[in-house]
C-alpha cells in the first residue's frame, strides 16, 4: 500500500468547469498560471490607469520576489506553528464542550466554555480550515493536514467550498459576472450592479445573513443559480446537495442534538444547548464580519471582463491588490481573523502559509505607495461599518 | 470496552469533523485516522555511520516477517520524505530499522532522530522472507544488505534448535560492518550460525566470477536454500554465478537495495503515462500536465489553471516534474502534483 493512498483521489469523474467563463484553449492564454510577463488588459482599472506596461512588469517581478523569498525560508518552524495552532484549537473544542456537559449549570462555567466552543469553531474555520482547504500547507505532503483531505466544521461541504472559493472567486476576484462573491447572489454590493426592487431588502438579507452565515455560504456553494439556468449539470448538483445534507446534519447533530444529549447525564442539557447555539452564533457573526472586510469596505474596486481580457500576471496582482481590503490591528485580530485581515496579501498569494502575510504585509503596502495604487487599510470597526454602509446605500437605485 | 462503544460514537458525532483518534492523539502522537504512526523508543548507534531505531507502532500496523521492509516518513524542513527500509528486529518485539547515511533522509534518521520522535509508516511488505519449512540456508550479505537478514538471523537462531544457517557477510571494514558483535555472540553461542566475515578493504570483494571461493567456505552450498541481499552489482554476481552452475535461479531469494535517484531533466520532457486512462503521451518540458492530457482526451481535474486553487491535484506515481513558474523540478512516488503549473521532467508517470 502507498502511504500516501490517502491523499489520492479516487478516480471518479472531476468536477466540470461550471462557469462559462473557462480561460480560452488558446496556447498562450491555457497557462495563465504562467501568464505573460508582458502586455496589457484592453483596459486598465482607473486606479492602475496611470501605470505603464514597462512599469506593471517591474512591479509583478517585485511581487514575485516576495514571494519566493518565503517559499525559501518555509520550513520546520511553519510546520511547528501550524501543528500548534492544530493542537490549541482540539484542547478549546475538548475544553469547551467537556465543561458544558460536565458543570454547564455553573454560569462561569458556562460562560468560559462557550467562549472556548466559540473561539474553536472561530480558529477551526479561519486560521486552520480556510487555510488549509487553500492549500496553502500542501507543501507538508502529510494528509493529515491536507487541502484534498481536510473537513472543517462548517456547513458547507469542503469540496464544495473549495470549487466556489478557490477557483472561481480567486482567479475572477470581483470581475463584476464572474466573481459571485460580489454580494453572494443575495445583496446588491457594488453600485454596477443592476438595482432591482428585491435589492430594497438588502440589510434585511444581510441582518438575516450574518447569524447564520454558514448556512448561508452553504446554499450559495450549491450554485442553484447554474443549475437552473442548465450551466451546472444535474449530476455535479446533486452531488453537490448529497455532500451539503451529509455535513449539515453532522453540524445539526453534533451541536444540537448530541452535547446537550450526552449533557442530560449531568442535567445541564438545557445550558450545554444554549452554550452550542451561542458558541455557532458568535462564529457566525464573526466569520460574516471578516469576510465582509475582505472586498466590500469603501475604496475596494470591481472589475468588467475588458480590465480582465488579455490581462497579464502584472495585471493580475494589480487586480487583487485593488479589490481587496485589509483589517489593521493586533496580532491576535490578525490571527483570530484567520490572517484574513491581510486579505491583500492573502489574494497575492493565497497559498502561501497565513502566518507569513504579516510578515509580507508592509512590503506589499510599500510597494503600492510606490506605484500609486491604493492600499486598503482600517480597523475593524471601520471596514464593517463600511461594508454596511454599502448594504444600506444600494438598497437604493 | 464493549459498553464504551456508543460512548465513543456519540463522542465522534459530537465532535465532528474530528474523530475520536484525533482526541486520543492530543495525548499520545500515534494516534491518527489517516496517517500510520510510530513513536521512537530508543536510538542505538551501529557505526559511525550507522543507527538501529525502535519504534512503538501506532494501531493497524501488522507484526512484520522476519525479512520485510516497510517505508518510512520522515520530515525535513517541515516536509514529509518517504524511503524503504528493512525492518532489522525480529517479530514480537518493537520493531526497528538499521539506517546507514547514505542520502538526505537515511542521514536525518541516523543523525537527527531521538526517543520521542514520532514516524510516519506504511505497513511492512516484501517477499524476502524465510521459507515455510525448515531447511539449511545460505545467506549472503553485502553493506546494509544485512539487514532484512538480521531480522531472519534474530527470529531464527535462538529459537530453532535444528538451524542451519551460512551467513556469509561482506563490508568494507570491520568497523563499517553492522552488528558485528551481536552476529560473533550468536555464532560462539548458537552452533546452527556459522558466519563468514569479508572485509574487502583487506581481502577484496567475495568473488563470484566462478564458484571457488564459494564452494571453499561452503561447500554444500548448492544444496541450500540461498538468500542475497546487497547493492545490485552483488546481487546480480549471485545471480549469474547460481544460474552458470546449473543450480538454477529458482532456490535463490534476492533482494536489492537500490538508490532509485531517476532525477529529471529540467526542459527534457519526456513519457507520460496516464496510469488508469492506459495511455502514453510523448510531452515536450514547456506543455503542462494538464494540457497535455486533455489534449489526449482525458478528463482532467481542473480548476483555476494558473496553479493558485488546487483542484488539479494528481498523484504522481513515478518520475519528476518541473513547476513551471519556478523551474524547480520535484517528484517522489506517492507525491501530489497541480498540472496547471507542472511540465513533465522526464518520464512521468501519472494516477489518472
Amino acid at each position: 500500500m502507498n502511504p500516501l493512498a490517502t491523499l489520492q483521489k479516487k478516480p471518479t469523474p472531476p468536477r466540470i468547469d461550471t462557469t462559462s467563463h473557462a480561460p480560452q484553449r488558446d496556447k498562450r492564454e491555457s497557462r495563465p498560471g504562467l501568464l505573460a510577463d508582458k502586455g496589457s488588459p484592453a483596459v486598465r482599472p482607473p486606479a492602475a490607469a496611470h501605470l505603464s506596461d514597462e512599469q506593471v512588469a517591474e512591479l509583478c517581478k517585485e511581487l514575485d520576489t516576495i514571494k519566493s523569498d518565503i517559499l525559501k525560508k518555509r520550513g520546520t518552524e511553519d510546520a511547528k506553528y501550524i501543528r500548534r495552532v492544530i493542537r490549541l484549537q482540539r484542547y478549546l473544542e475538548v475544553l469547551g464542550r467537556g465543561a458544558l456537559i460536565l458543570d454547564g449549570k455553573n454560569k462561569a462555567v458556562w460562560v468560559a466554555a462557550t467562549a472556548a466552543l466559540a473561539s474553536a469553531k472561530i480558529i477551526e474555520n479561519m486560521e486552520i480550515g480556510h487555510n488549509v482547504l487553500h492549500g496553502q500547507w500542501d507543501w507538508m505532503r502529510d494528509p493529515d493536514i491536507h487541502s484534498t483531505t481536510w473537513q472543517w466544521d462548517f456547513a458547507t461541504p469542503a469540496r464544495s467550498w473549495q470549487h466556489t472559493h478557490n477557483d472561481l472567486h480567486h482567479r475572477w476576484t470581483n470581475v463584476l459576472g464572474k466573481d459571485k462573491d460580489v454580494g453572494f447572489n443575495l445583496l446588491r454590493m457594488d453600485p454596477a450592479q443592476e438595482w432591482k426592487p428585491v435589492n430594497l431588502l438588502n440589510p434585511v438579507f444581510n441582518m438575516v445573513l450574518a447569524p447564520f452565515f454558514e448556512w448561508g455560504i452553504a446554499i450559495y456553494d450549491l450554485e442553484i443559480d447554474l443549475y437552473l439556468d442548465g450551466t451546472k449539470p444535474k449530476e455535479v448538483f446533486m452531488d453537490d446537495l448529497k455532500a451539503f445534507a451529509k455535513s449539515g446534519v453532522s453540524q445539526i447533530a453534533k451541536d444540537f442534538v448530541v452535547t446537550p444529549g450526552l449533557a442530560l447525564a449531568t442535567g445541564a442539557h438545557k445550558e450545554a444547548f444554549l452554550g452550542t447555539a451561542t458558541a455557532n452564533l458568535i462564529r457566525n457573526l464573526w466569520a460574516h464580519s471578516v469576510i465582509f472586510c475582505g472586498h466590500f469596505p469603501d475604496g475596494t474596486e470591481t472589475f468588467t471582463d475588458e480590465m480582465v481580457d488579455g490581462e497579464a500576471r502584472g495585471d493580475w496582482y494589480i487586480r487583487q491588490m485593488l479589490g481587496s481590503s485589509n483589517i489593521s490591528g493586533s496580532k491576535f485580530l490578525h490571527f483570530m481573523t484567520g490572517n484574513l485581515s491581510h486579505q491583500v496579501e492573502h489574494h497575492l498569494f493565497p497559498d502561501l502559509p497565513s502566518s507569513r502575510y504579516g510578515e509580507i504585509a508592509p512590503k506589499v503596502k510599500e510597494i503600492c505607495e510606490r506605484y500609486g495604487l491604493p492600499y486598503n487599510t482600517g480597523p475593524l470597526y471601520k471596514q464593517v461599518g463600511s461594508a454596511w454602509g454599502k448594504v444600506f446605500r444600494l438598497a437604493l437605485p | 470496552m464493549k459498553r464504551l462503544r456508543p460512548l465513543a460514537q456519540a463522542a465522534s458525532i459530537a465532535i465532528h469533523p474530528l474523530g475520536v483518534e484525533e482526541l486520543f492523539g492530543l495525548f499520545d502522537p500515534v494516534f491518527s485516522r489517516r496517517q500510520l504512526r510510530g513513536v521512537v523508543t530508543e536510538v542505538v548507534r551501529e557505526t559511525p555511520q550507522s543507527a538501529t531505531i525502535y519504534f512503538r507502532p501506532g494501531y493497524g500496523w501488522r507484526t512484520h516477517k522476519a525479512g520485510q521492509w516497510a517505508r518510512i516518513g520522515v520530515e525535513i524542513n517541515g516536509v514529509r520524505h518517504w524511503r524503504s527500509y528493512s525492518i532489522s528486529s525480529a517479530p514480537g518485539q518493537h520493531p526497528s530499522v538499521t539506517v546507514t547515511d547514505i542520502g538526505e533522509v537515511s542521514s536525518t534518521l541516523v543523525h537527527n532522530t531521538r526517543v520521542g520522535d514520532v514516524l510516519f509508516l506504511a505497513p511492512a511488505q516484501g517477499e524476502f522472507t524465510l521459507p515455510e519449512e525448515a531447511r539449511p540456508l545460505l545467506m549472503m550479505t553485502a553493506g546494509s544488505g544485512i539487514t532484512p537478514v538480521m531480522s531472519m538471523i534474530r527470529t531464527l537462531i535462538p529459537h530453532q534448535k535444528t538451524a542451519d544457517v551460512v551467513l556469509i557477510h561482506s563490508a568494507r571494514t570491520e568497523e563499517d560492518s553492522l552488528f558485528v558483535d551481536e552476529l560473533r555472540a550468536l555464532s560462539a553461542k548458537f552452533p546452527g550460525l556459522r558466519l563468514v566475515e569479508n572485509f574487502t578493504a583487506e581481502s577484496g570483494r567475495f568473488d563470484m566470477s566462478t564458484p571457488a571461493q564459494l564452494d571453499a567456505v561452503c561447500p554444500d552450498w548448492r544444496t541450500r536454500a540461498a538468500y542475497v541481499c546487497g547493492p545490485e552489482g552483488f546481487v546480480s554476481d549471485a545471480e549469474a554465478l547460481w544460474t552458470r552452475s546449473g543450480t538454477g535461479a529458482a532456490g535463490l531469494t534476492i533482494e536489492r537495495f537500490h538508490t532509485d535517484l531517476n532525477a529529471g531533466e529540467p526542459g527534457a520532457g519526456g513519457l507520460v503515462t496516464f496510469e488508469l486512462s492506459d495511455k502514453e503521451v510523448e510531452a515536450d518540458g514547456e506543455s503542462t500536465l494538464l494540457e497535455i492530457g486533455e489534449d489526449a482526451g482525458i478528463l482532467m481535474p481542473s480548476g483555476c489553471r494558473m496553479g493558485i486553487c488546487h483542484s488539479c491535484l494528481t498523484p504522481l506515481r513515478a518520475g519528476q516534474v518541473r513547476d513551471l513558474r519556478t523551474g524547480e523540478v520535484h517528484g517522489e512516488p506517492g507525491e501530489l502534483i497541480q498540472t496547471c503549473v507542472s511540465a513533465a521532467a522526464g518520464s512521468v508517470n501519472l494516477g489518472l
